[in-house]
């Protein structure tokens, strides 16, 4: 019947990955894979063990952020940049110019800053019809134009063919934050309330229904817009709100746990109140995938006083971008740097982050 | 093992040999092969695994145990287990046939 | 969506709970050998909200977790030829072979591509006539039928270019070889539903009698997994031993016939290798002769095969119900679903990533430290 495993295969001690020479194949873990760009713990794990350590001695005082903040003649300024590569370029509900443009003005928003002026870098593939750079140059004015913003500034690279998929898009931008505003990823405090707004899970399932190898209709479409006007309304009602977050690659879980990591604090989710539209549940259960890791581009999260919810649910609901938001769940003491919801029976169970990318499955 | 989940049949083409049909998932639609359930029509559902149907979702059962399940009191299960005739065992909740003595047990 | 929210009624799974509790009264051991339904017990707590005399022994049911560690090492293998697009079920990419795995070798420009359905593999043939198109056929009796539909497609089509690697796996066989274990604590099966959705559920019929052990034939959602769990402590109470169906909306007792006529047509039953276990005599698939030319182990010669299992990993006696991830040395710390040593914490329904997922057994915070995101006091 059964066999002992050591009888069954000859196998001498394992290789040692840091050992080995050529011709053995060289072990997964030298090599960037897709997963460290997905937004989850391969991304941390890249920036932490890779790139912060490289960085140290230009950026005394710790490991790059996604955004920043200098100080320029009293005045702070933000300061943000970011690539664009999804593919293809145009999917329902918008195209890369549009998310360039709104995914560098939230990245200001999320800082609590006001976005002033964006930078726009293109890497083209030799072989992009110019009918192509034209729509989303276009889109790109439209988004722009939409959060308020101006494009002061640019440059154009070619590459051949195969060096990039189609155009690659990098933004940078500048942005005020008022005094006052003190929003942070550590400032989340045991008692506040987390508030969402709105459905989740539209961006990543928009982008997956075209990949090729999945295949799927859905009537939904990305949600990327810009979020500066919402920020701006919650900072008038609560202008100490402690944690702005929009959360991109990795989904909600992703960002939640990032930011109970960073505050040092517990999160409890009422899973029932978080909005997840038919369609996206019903394409995630179709692949195997969890919502709460799929992409967003058009939400935040604000993780508010307790005693503020009510004023600041008020002022995003007046507003379209925030027509739905809702309260999700608490920052607790208990459970550091873990991110609970409940169970069926009543137990809690924990809400990972996103490992590496996100596969569809059969099992 | 087996993600299998139930869809609605909203759309049947024949292409060459296979019967493929469009599934709606509840606002998600993929295409699937209908030919393991061949007696399967429009509107009817089916529980799909890679791409394949593998079985007809029986409805009236679906329908007939989740009555049964929110039936269910506080004092525990007033139906007593049985046998649906002939098919070795249907559910913890089978009602008992019309016209039997009630089940002994709680409540 | 409909038939699947239902079936999550929180409500109604604290009544069912209740109902457990109520009628338990001795200590009980059940298998669950569905990895999927392994996933759902761990994921809602389940199994740690049962009487406490109740242990659900997590059984072998991952195909992607018993795949032996050969064919992934061949899968590998094939996987780097230029001439090949190597194309398999999402689940696999992650499977730590001897060395590396498929995503690994997909960063380094394999053309490795993921697809859901194996029709798609056939079409990527018949779109590529000048490339080898390899699809990697595992799973269990539930995926046969797709993966048989598959090499007739081929053979329909005329397609020269298409083969498969098949690492077919039965349960019967499997929970006999567990049962027969002179270690073996069974006492009752929830057999995988879906798996019985194909072939029924008479090859239970003469397990339960000869073990004298209950075998209830159960559904993946919450609501399910508890009355499955309900049936067969019912059963185990009163001592009976018999084949129930719970999830009577997806199965019968004959199954798919024309499902497990087209899985004959292609495969022959033949003895194979589980991972972590070792050979079970008849108890997969192997592809019959007249569709020889579709296997890939024939086409491709891969040369010899050492395989190397890192010693730490203890699958085996996970995947045979012996031990739980907790007993595991390396669980948590080498071991992550970031970096797996063995395949039940790589695949999304193995017993170790179910348990890491829900933080059992890690102390916390676990999460790695990450890189510090915007500060309040700049």
């Amino acid at each position: 019947m059964r066999e002992k495993r050591a009888a069954a295969d000859p196998f001498a001690a394992p290789p040692d990955p840091a050992n080995m020479t050529c011709p053995a194949p060289i072990p997964e873990r030298a090599r960037v894979l897709l997963g460290h760009g997905s937004g989850g713990q391969l991304s941390a794990a890249l920036m932490r063990d890779v790139i912060a350590p490289a960085l140290a001695a230009s950026s005394p005082g710790g490991p790059l952020n996604d955004a920043a903040v200098v100080e320029v003649a009293g005045q702070r300024l933000a300061f943000t940049t970011d690539s664009f590569v999804v593919s293809p370029l145009e999917f329902p509900g918008g195209d890369i110019g549009e998310l360039a443009v709104n995914g560098t003005v939230n990245d200001l928003a999320m800082m609590g800053a006001q976005p002033l002026a964006l930078s726009l870098a293109y890497v083209i593939e030799e072989g992009l019809p110019i009918e192509d750079l034209r729509k989303v140059t276009e889109s790109v004015a439209r988004a722009a134009d939409r959060a308020g913003v101006r494009i002061v500034t640019g440059d154009t690279k070619v590459v051949g063919r195969g060096a990039a998929d189609g155009l690659f898009v990098n933004t940078a931008g500048i942005g005020l934050v008022a005094d006052g505003v003190a929003v942070g990823a550590d400032r989340a405090a045991a008692g506040d309330a987390i508030i969402l707004s709105g459905p989740i899970g539209l961006h990543g399932v928009a982008i997956m229904s075209i990949r090729e190898g999945l295949d799927f209709e859905v009537e939904i479409a990305s949600d990327t817009q810009p979020l500066n006007s919402l920020v701006a309304a919650i900072l008038a009602v609560c202008p100490e709100v402690h944690v702005l977050r929009d959360p991109t690659r990795g989904g909600l879980a992703s960002a939640l746990n990032e930011i109970a990591a960073a505050s040092g604090v517990g999160i409890e989710l009422r899973e029932d109140s978080i909005p997840i539209p038919g369609p996206v549940r019903a394409a995630c259960e179709m692949l195997g995938l969890d919502p709460l890791h799929v992409a967003n581009e058009g939400k935040l999260v604000a993780i508010v006083p307790a005693s503020s919810v009510e004023a600041v649910l008020a002022a995003m609901r007046a507003l379209p971008e925030g027509a739905e938001a809702v309260e999700i769940g608490r920052v607790v003491a208990d459970h550091p740097a873990m991110v609970t919801v409940r169970t069926i029976v009543g137990s809690q169970r924990i809400v990972d982050m996103l490992v590496g990318e996100q596969l569809p499955r059969i099992c | 093992m087996c993600l299998g989940i139930p869809g609605k049949v909203v759309e049947i083409r024949d292409d060459g040999a296979m019967r493929m049909a469009t599934i709606d998932y509840g606002g998600a639609r993929k295409e699937a092969c209908l030919a393991y359930v061949p007696e399967v029509g429009l509107g009817d559902y089916v529980i799909v695994h890679v791409g394949f149907a593998i079985s007809q979702l029986d409805e009236e059962e679906a329908l007939r145990t989740l009555e049964l399940l929110r039936m269910i009191d506080e004092e525990g299960m007033a139906m007593e287990l049985g046998s649906a005739a002939g098919n070795g065992g249907g559910g913890a909740l089978t009602a008992p046939a019309a016209g039997s003595a009630p089940p002994p047990g709680a409540s | 969506m409909k038939y699947v929210d239902e079936y999550r009624d929180s409500a109604i799974a604290r009544k069912l709970l209740d109902e457990i509790h109520r009628i338990t009264t001795r200590p009980w051991a059940l298998m669950e050998v569905c990895g999927g339904q392994t996933h759902t017990l761990v994921k809602q707590g389940i199994d740690e909200a049962l009487p406490a005399g109740v242990r659900m022994i997590h059984g072998p049911g991952c195909p992607v977790c018993v795949t032996p560690l050969e064919q992934i090492d061949k899968a590998l293998a094939i996987a780097v030829r230029p001439d090949v697009i190597f194309t398999s079920y999402g689940d696999m990419l992650r499977v730590p072979g001897s060395t590396t795995d498929l995503l690994a070798l997909k960063a380094r420009g394999a053309d490795v591509r993921i697809v859901y359905s194996p029709l798609d593999a056939v079409r990527i043939a018949a779109a590529n006539p000048d490339r080898q198109v390899v699809f990697f056929a595992i799973g269990f009796e539930t995926t046969a039928p797709a993966n048989a539909m598959a090499v007739a497609q081929a053979a329909r089509l005329g397609l020269d270019n298409f083969t498969v690697l098949v690492s077919h796996v039965l349960v019967p066989p499997a929970m006999c070889a567990i049962l027969e274990s002179p270690s073996n604590q069974v006492q009752a099966f929830l057999a995988a539903g879906h798996v019985c959705a194909v072939m029924g559920w008479t090859e239970y019929e003469p397990i339960a009698a000869r073990y004298h052990v209950p075998i209830v034939v159960t559904g993946f959602e919450p609501l399910d997994l508890l009355e499955g769990i309900l049936m067969a402590i019912r059963q185990l109470e009163s001592g009976r031993a018999e084949v129930e169906n719970q999830y009577v909306r997806a199965v019968t007792r004959e199954g798919n016939r024309e499902a497990q006529e087209a899985v004959s047509r292609v495969f022959d039953v033949g003895d194979r290798k589980w991972r972590g276990i070792g050979m079970i005599p008849s108890s997969g698939y192997h592809l019959r002769p007249e569709f020889g030319g579709f296997d890939a182990e024939a086409r491709f010669d891969v040369g010899a095969i050492h395989t190397a299992e890192h010693p730490a990993c203890i699958a085996g006696e996970i995947l045979q119900g012996t031990k739980t991830p907790l007993d595991c040395a390396a669980y948590g710390t080498l071991c992550s679903p970031q970096k797996p040593l063995g395949a039940p914490m790589v695949s999304t329904e193995g017993v170790c990533s179910a348990y890491h997922s829900a933080g059992r057994g890690l102390a916390a915070p676990y999460a790695l430290p990450l890189y510090e995101l915007t500060r309040s006091d700049r």
